[in-house]
């Protein structure tokens, strides 16, 4: 139990980071997780230079899907779009620091999921699945 | 000269429990009826008995460790799937009961999306029941003709009616076997694909005999659809794979209604869930897909190219043991043959020859088939049946040319 519900995850969980949507947004996507009814809500905004410089986003699910949002969008705020596509599940894990169980993964990838289908499309995210 | 390719001879009897009782006469059981189903080696039984022991648990549900372990098992079997059949994707492998509801769903969920009033669909006339009556179903409610493609005297797909056929109609959809399950027949898929392809149409085939057999790349075939059985390829009954290229997978409707095909559900409606998920409404069979996946490990080990040669070898030594029996009829005459003969003797019903080769140890199988019209056209209405698998022996072979000999003279008498 401690092992999963470190202190990163109870305190992303209980207190998400941008929780809230942006508008005007450059993206705007929900997509839900439906074995659990996970649900998250994604808003950015990028300028010209191809900088994330706001974000904002809303949704319902677990501590950990919640703490993977929320750390997931502290990290990219700053970032290019460029860079954010090398992002990776294992960075997600890594940020977690937690093990994570076949059904959990999911819960935790949700926040990247929508980010890489919205900025590069569903085949993108696909391709990454694919063992 | 030692030949290039040395025909592989295999002898796998002791992996299969099955296979190692005595009948009543003493001797070890023949099991000549694989291509109805085919026995499981212990390796699969074992999976099973492991998940029923261990950790039996629904998948993708449950944040526990059985559903975990389930879930992690079933989607492991997905994997091995697609590598079994060279899919481009695991969302390209939907597991279904089996063959028939593989293609019930194609002609269902694709089918009533896309065949209307007008339309053909060209199904070839040695296929079994389940890739004709599906689409008759349809054709009822939808008005869409139905054309078959002919065969030759040999056995084969007439490729010059076929592609007669594809010029001459508004072709939408081709329902075509990959190998027969009456006359051995191996079809040239892939040539009819492309046929298929060139006139717009789709190509569903139905892989039951061939994928137990021969190595099948979807790919390289270039088939939209293709379905097949886990219970003809050493697995249990009550799974099967319906693969489908992506794209269409992807714009078809949904079929079967339920848990886990749905990506959001209100009072209003639903969203379909991501493949594969999206066609596998309800709790799968999962003790069987896990099996499936192991018998694809034992399948491979030994080598799909391996088996295929072994079961041609056996084939071509039972073709000419039963042509010594005088008044034998033979159906089907192509080169081109999976591992099993359908047969009659003159005078003997196919059913007295099934009961006196059971008396003496020998399992066959006899009637139509499933396959009615095809019987039909040869002008019989049941054939007894040898079908063979990898652990199949020449000894076995033997003891059924003794034993047809022995009721020829019985029924003489």
């Amino acid at each position: 139990m401690d092992a999963m519900y470190r202190e990163n995850i109870l305190d992303h969980g209980m207190n998400p980071r941008n929780k809230g949507i942006i508008e005007p947004a450059t993206l705007d996507l929900e997509m839900r997780n439906p074995l659990c009814g996970d649900r998250l809500h994604l808003t950015l905004r990028v300028n010209d230079e191809n900088v994330i410089t706001a974000l904002g986003w809303d949704g319902e699910g677990c501590a950990i899907s919640q703490a993977a949002a929320s750390m997931l969008g502290e990290r990219i705020l700053g970032m290019t779009v460029e860079d954010v596509k090398h992002i990776t599940k294992e960075d997600i894990f890594e940020m977690l620091g937690i093990p994570l169980s076949a059904n959990r993964v999911k819960c935790a990838l949700l926040g990247l999921k929508v980010l890489h289908v919205g900025l590069y499309g569903l085949e993108f995210w696909q391709s990454e699945d694919e063992e | 000269m030692i030949p290039e390719h040395i025909p592989t001879i295999l002898n796998l009897k002791s992996d299969f429990p099955i296979l190692n009782q005595h009948h009543q006469t003493g001797n070890l059981l023949t099991y000549l009826d694989s291509a109805a189903s085919s026995q499981m080696p212990n390796i699969v039984i074992e999976a099973m008995s492991d998940y029923h022991r261990r950790y039996h648990a629904n998948v993708h549900r449950g944040i526990h460790q059985l559903s975990e372990l389930a879930t992690e098992a079933y989607e492991l079997a997905r994997k091995k799937v697609k590598g079994f059949i060279n899919a481009k994707s695991k969302r390209e492998v939907i597991f279904t009961k089996g063959t028939t509801e593989g293609i019930n769903l194609v002609v269902h969920a694709w089918g009533r999306a896309n065949l209307g009033q007008g339309d053909v669909v060209l199904v070839s006339q040695m296929e079994h029941h389940s890739n004709i009556v599906p689409y008759q179903i349809l054709a009822q409610e939808k008005g869409f003709t139905i054309r078959f493609i002919p065969i030759t005297p040999m056995g084969e797909i007439d490729l010059l009616a076929y592609q007669q056929l594809l010029a001459d109609n508004p072709v939408k959809l081709v329902a075509v076997t990959h190998c027969s399950n009456v006359l051995g027949t191996i079809n040239p898929i892939a040539e009819m694909a492309r046929l298929a392809h060139k006139y717009g149409a789709i190509i569903v085939v139905d892989g039951a005999q061939s994928t137990p057999h021969m190595s099948v790349d979807v790919q390289a075939l270039d088939v939209d659809f293709f379905a097949f059985s886990g219970h003809k390829m050493c697995a249990p009954t009550g799974v099967g794979v319906l693969y489908g290229k992506q794209a269409l997978l992807e714009a078809m409707p949904s079929f079967l209604g339920g848990g886990s095909m749905i990506n959001e559900v209100t009072w209003d409606g639903f969203t379909p869930a991501e493949l594969p998920a999206k066609f596998e409404a309800g709790t799968p069979n999962i003790a069987q897909a896990i099996g499936l996946g192991y018998a694809i490990d034992y399948l491979q080990a030994i080598g799909m190219d391996n088996i295929h040669q072994h079961v041609q070898t056996i084939t071509t030594y039972a073709l000419e043991g039963l042509r010594q029996i005088p008044s034998i009829r033979i159906y089907g005459d192509s080169p081109s043959r999976g591992g099993l003969i359908a047969f009659t003797l003159s005078n003997i019903h196919a059913h007295d020859l099934s009961q006196a080769l059971d008396f003496e140890g020998i399992a066959v199988r006899s009637g139509h088939h499933c396959a009615q019209p095809l019987h039909r056209l040869l002008g019989v209405n049941a054939t007894t049946r040898a079908s063979f698998y990898l652990y199949t022996t020449k000894a076995d072979i033997d003891r059924l040319v003794v034993a047809l000999g022995k009721v020829v003279q019985f029924f003489k008498g």
